[in-house]
């Protein structure tokens, strides 16, 4: 067998993401957030008056509001530097060969139209600011699903844009909802009728590009009753000395009897703040399956929220966190029970190395009304060395009667035991470690797509070679 | 004139500035079956674990020798790859790996060659019936919510699919009831030739029922302190270790 070359890797390899394209955008928003440059952005988006009003009122909540005061430290953030909107100059197409050259080879080189044509029923691509290209299967739109971005929403579909946009995570909710409400640009919008069932996953694409910029894309996902769909996002960016900032939003509404599996990965590179919000409301016999992976970014906030609404909504919630040098991310996930016998499951893995912090936060509530509200949290870490910190930090607040709460949390190093009896079987040290990690996240990478599951299968080797004496 | 496998002499090993093994001699060779006795607290397991190279002890040794090389600077995977294996106490529990995936990396990496899947299912699927192990085993993570007997079974399995040139079994009969220590010694026996070596730690006879035994070494305070035959076990069986001390002190 040929010995396996050792070459240490402090990072994961980001070659491929960290290839930045000349900035030569349309437009650029001043750096710096003031009443001005939002209503640039509402007329440069040609915003319906309402909306331009809701934008100006986010941004009076947004000066209102501080700094969160719990988890991971934000003072190194300054709004007046990160340039909010940057619109490229590319118009938004259906065809992917009307996309500029060199945003198409982006999207290329990340396999992006690769995988629409053998795996999926509809994709968009954002870049920076703007929603670059979309497609969607015919058939889907005869069956009235609707795959877009947000703009054309709000002009082809305004009723139903209005009567959800921001209903369910309002801009009082934390200052970077109210950031978002202010300065939002591009995302997704779908829309699954009444008892249609999407059988090809739909997915969106953000790519940030230019330096010092903001990502503000709203995702917005309504299911109607006894409707099914997948829909899967992926985010990434290449790397910049100033600090870019990412605070999404994304909304799903799932009635009575329809079915959501949101899946999504975020690899974002080691410069990008990652304030991200996402909420989900479930009605009645509602199911809604997140998948998470969060893997780059200097620092993430992340706690997808699953409000159970109605009797028998359930949530299952799978995530993974990889934290490496210079990266804290703080991710989790949260669940109301508001309804009776609605049930969670919450089952998720952290890695830390080199240095890398990460912390899992949850919290837990069964409101009066939820009796017989069912729920089991299991959160492992992983260290893989001394420099590295893990924290867990469950919260649960219980007022439903006869509620069935389970919690199992486990943070561990890897076992030299463990690595002993690896390779008494004849594996060397370094498969033996990447076998055990692999092991780890085994519950989770079975529940990814494919092809996010071979590149968090490929992170992790190319994370743990050359990480043996 | 018989083939020297392993070769062992003067061999000294602690942990922690402790030392265990205290100056043992060991000579097995190709096809024999040895069994080592002694008291809890000896030095067996460490023995076991110090010929697989397990990189806690600090050992220093005139001679270590597996299959005419001398192993003093080979790593444990580097001595599984020659031929060494060993069948664990407590195995270990590898939450992720299933006992397919383990077996064929092990194997791929122990030959050098590939593994092709199917004909290696066939394979797995056959041994671990004659184990009496489940076929859906093979899709279970190694060991994980395994009984004591399922783990043991699980390390005969893996001394079958592997074929190493010696097998060192720590107490592999231990904490089995009857049927299971029929089952695990029945592997063995299986997997014992005159091409291959045992060497067998145990409290328990019945899983040398099946096997010609060729040498029993009494293990005490880390040195081999008598040597003989199968009907060493007998005697030892009869009149305990301390019979032993107490001739030899007499001796002295």
């Amino acid at each position: 067998m040929a010995e396996k070359k050792k070459t240490y890797v402090e990072d994961i390899e980001r070659t491929l993401y960290d290839i930045r394209n000349e900035d030569h955008s349309a437009y650029k928003s001043r750096s710096g957030l003031t009443e001005e440059v939002v209503r640039d952005i509402s007329r440069r988006k040609k915003d319906p008056e309402w909306m331009l009003e809701f934008r100006l009122k986010s941004l009076e909540v947004y000066h209102s509001l501080a700094l969160p005061t719990w988890g991971p430290d934000l003072s190194e953030l300054n709004m007046d530097d990160i340039v909010t909107y940057v619109q490229p100059d590319a118009r938004m197409t259906g065809n992917w060969k009307e996309v500029p050259e060199d945003i198409k080879d982006t999207f290329d080189r990340l396999g992006i139209p690769e995988a629409e044509k053998t795996s999926l029923g509809g994709v968009g691509a954002q870049y920076d600011s703007e929603v670059v290209y979309h497609s969607i299967q015919e058939d889907m739109v005869r069956q009235g699903v609707i795959y877009t971005d947000m703009e054309s929403a709000l002009r082809e579909h305004e009723d139903l844009v209005r009567e959800y946009f921001m209903t369910l995570v309002p801009p009082k909710d934390h200052k970077f909802a109210a950031l978002h409400g202010a300065v939002w640009s591009g995302g997704s919008f779908v829309y699954v009728p009444a008892g249609v069932q999407v059988e090809m996953p739909l997915q969106s694409y953000f790519r940030l590009n230019a330096a010092g910029a903001g990502q503000f894309e709203h995702t917005l996902i309504i299911v109607e009753p006894g409707a099914s769909l997948h829909f899967i996002e992926g985010c990434s960016a290449p790397k910049y000395n100033v600090t870019n900032l990412h605070a999404g939003c994304v909304e799903l509404f799932v009635k009575e009897g329809a079915r959501l599996r949101y899946s999504t990965i975020e690899n974002w590179s080691r410069n990008m703040m990652n304030l991200n919000t996402k909420r989900a409301l479930v009605e009645k016999d509602g199911i809604i399956e997140w998948v998470s992976g969060s893997f780059g970014s200097h620092i993430s906030c992340l706690y997808p929220c699953s409000i159970l609404h109605g009797e028998n909504a359930r949530c299952e919630f799978t995530g993974v966190t990889f934290a490496s040098k210079g990266q804290h991310l703080d991710t989790g996930a949260s669940v109301i029970h508001a309804a009776p016998h609605t049930s969670a499951n919450i089952n998720t893995r952290t890695i830390s190395k080199s240095g890398g912090k990460a912390t899992y936060r949850s919290a837990v509530k069964v409101t009066r009304r939820a009796d017989h509200a069912k729920c089991s949290v299991n959160c492992e870490s992983l260290m893989l060395d001394n420099l590295s910190r893990s924290d867990t930090l469950p919260v649960m607040d219980i007022e439903g009667d006869e509620a069935d709460i389970g919690h199992e949390a486990r943070i561990g190093r890897i076992s030299d035991e463990a690595i002993f009896y690896l390779t008494s079987r004849g594996i060397d040290e370094e498969e033996a470690r990447a076998m055990i990690v692999r092991g780890f996240v085994e519950p989770i990478a079975k529940e990814l797509p494919l092809e996010y599951a071979l590149e968090m299968n490929n992170l992790v080797n190319i994370e743990l070679e050359g990480t043996m004496g | 004139m018989a083939e020297k496998l392993l070769e062992i002499r003067d061999l000294h090993a602690g942990v922690e500035g402790k030392e265990i093994l205290k100056g043992l001699n060991l000579l097995v060779n190709k096809g024999e079956v040895h069994v080592i006795l002694g008291p809890n607290g000896s030095g067996k397991s460490t023995l076991m674990n110090v010929i697989m190279g397990h990189p806690k002890y600090t050992v220093t040794s005139e001679e270590m020798q597996f299959a005419g090389e001398d192993m003093k600077e080979l790593k444990t995977f580097e001595r599984a790859r020659r031929g060494l294996f060993l069948s664990f106490q407590t195995p270990e529990e590898i939450p992720g790996i299933t006992v397919e995936n383990m077996i064929r990396t092990a194997r791929q990496t122990i030959t050098g060659q590939k593994v092709k899947i199917l004909p290696f299912r066939k394979e797995l699927k056959a041994t671990m019936q004659e184990l009496k192990m489940k076929p859906e085993y093979a899709q279970r993570y190694m060991n994980v919510g395994f009984s004591g007997g399922e783990k043991k079974r699980n390390e005969i399995l893996q001394l079958l699919m592997l074929q190493p040139k010696l097998a060192l079994l720590d107490e592999t009969d231990s904490g089995l009831d009857v049927d299971a220590v029929q089952i695990v010694s029945e592997g063995v026996a299986r997997f014992h030739n005159e091409e291959n070596s045992c060497l067998i730690i145990t409290h328990n006879t019945r899983i040398l029922e099946k096997l010609k035994v060729d040498r029993v070494h009494v293990l005490m305070d880390g040195r081999i302190v008598e040597e003989g035959g199968a009907e060493l076990i007998d005697e030892i069986n009869r009149r305990g270790f301390t019979h032993i001390l107490d001739a030899q002190n007499a001796a002295k």
